[in-house]
């Protein structure tokens, strides 16, 4: 290992942490300072001075569409085609969902089936659930009064208890 | 903002020729509050540095809030972005249709720009079909690009259609009478017998009846409606309304 004073050393062993713990806050700067140099030399620039881009307020529409609000371009009438016809509905009603933001209208959202369809389904299949899960006697019940829809009739009966089996003597 | 509306609105409604231009002078202490507004300037009316210029003869239309164009009348169609057209598969080469639309070139379609197409699921396109898509790229430098499904991956209509109908030229104009919201032309048309009717911005309309005379009827109906006057359109309609009950 050479004995020779700090001058002799590289400038790169002189970067390294363990050498610089020694060292002043300002020589620590100073040798920042020229290792951001040294990058900044070897990347380049462009020399040119800052451009603002102007704002373009003026744009620039090529097609007639939204111009004029043209419509779907598939048409059916009177029934002749009825996928197209669905079709129609629902792009003729999205554009008018955009049309319409301003009015606060919850619009219904577009179902396969319609609300009372799916009203007489879900009572069936209620009816249908309780069946499954009522006894033997409730389930002849249910079937007799699925006629009183108010539920007026009340079910007077004594609920049969569980007799014990006795002996009689004749 | 109101100097730029001001300059349009005067000539709202007047024919105007080609080589009309429109500038309006900013001052520089309002510069704020005009750069928000924006004009939307439509076909026939093109940007050139600071002014509006007219490049089309027509009659200088207005839509609120900042929408301005030229409605003019022609037979050849240029392909604009965003617009659906009626196109015709002319070639099949690799993994691309090249579909004639009308324009100066042919269009090109991917494979995969079909609803639920994979590289493994082509889908079944053959030369001389009838397809109704849209415009992804078009602009004067490029080849145009069709696609027949939208943002979302669904086809929302588009694909090909047809096996039987007819398919026939009109002027652009029709076309956007036609498709306009509430298009008298289609209505009149509803009331006489159900048909099936495509419109393509290109020009080109398909339509397809129940029989082969109704579907000729319907044809000539539309081809003679572009030279007619209201009225005279409707008592053509009565009388063959009549005619074919």
């Amino acid at each position: 290992m050479a004995k020779d004073g700090a001058a002799k050393l590289s400038k790169n062993l002189l970067r390294m942490k363990f050498m610089q713990r020694g060292l002043d806050a300002e020589l620590k700067k100073q040798l920042d300072e020229e290792e951001k140099r040294i990058i900044s030399d070897e990347h380049w620039f462009l020399d040119l001075p800052e451009l603002k881009a102007k704002e373009n307020y003026i744009i620039e529409e090529r097609s007639y569409a939204p111009c004029e609000d043209l419509v779907f371009g598939r048409m059916s009438f009177r029934g002749f085609n009825p996928e197209v016809e669905k079709l129609m509905l629902l792009m003729n009603t999205h554009k008018e969902e955009e049309d319409d933001e301003e009015e606060d209208n919850v619009s219904r959202m577009e179902t396969d089936i319609t609300d009372e369809e799916m009203a007489r389904r879900y009572e069936s299949l209620v009816e249908s659930m309780r069946k499954k899960f009522a006894k033997k006697r409730d389930r002849s019940a249910i079937t007799k009064n699925k006629e009183d829809v108010n539920c007026d009739a009340v079910d007077n009966r004594p609920k049969k208890a569980f007799l014990k089996p006795q002996l009689i003597f004749v | 903002m109101d100097t730029i509306h001001a300059c349009f609105k005067e000539k709202i409604g007047e024919v105007l020729l080609p080589g009309d231009v429109f500038s309006f002078r900013l001052s520089e202490s309002g510069d704020g509050s005009i750069k928000t507004e924006k004009i939307i300037c439509g076909p026939g009316l093109r940007r050139n540095g600071e002014e509006v210029q007219v490049c089309k003869s027509g009659i200088l239309r207005h839509k609120q809030p900042n929408m301005y164009w030229i409605d003019s009348q022609q037979r050849r169609y240029v392909p604009a972005k965003g617009e659906s057209v009626i196109g015709i598969v002319t070639a099949k080469s690799g993994d691309i249709f090249k579909v004639d639309v009308g324009g100066s070139e042919q269009a090109s379609l991917s494979y995969l720009a079909f609803e639920g197409a994979t590289k493994r699921n082509r889908p079944n396109v053959q030369v001389g079909d009838l397809v109704y898509g849209q415009f992804t790229i078009a602009n004067k430098d490029m080849e145009p690009e069709l696609v027949c499904i939208d943002s979302c991956g669904r086809a929302n209509g588009m694909g090909v259609f047809g096996a039987d109908g007819l398919l026939f030229k009109v002027s652009l104009g029709l076309v956007r009478r036609l498709l306009a919201p509430q298009s008298e032309i289609i209505k009149d048309l509803e009331k006489i017998f159900p048909f099936e009717l495509v419109v393509g911005m290109n020009g080109r309309v398909w339509v397809k009846a129940k029989t082969v005379q109704q579907t000729l009827i319907v044809t000539n109906l539309l081809e003679t409606c572009e030279n007619m006057t209201s009225q005279q359109r409707q008592t053509l309609f009565k009388r063959v309304a009549e005619g074919s009950l």
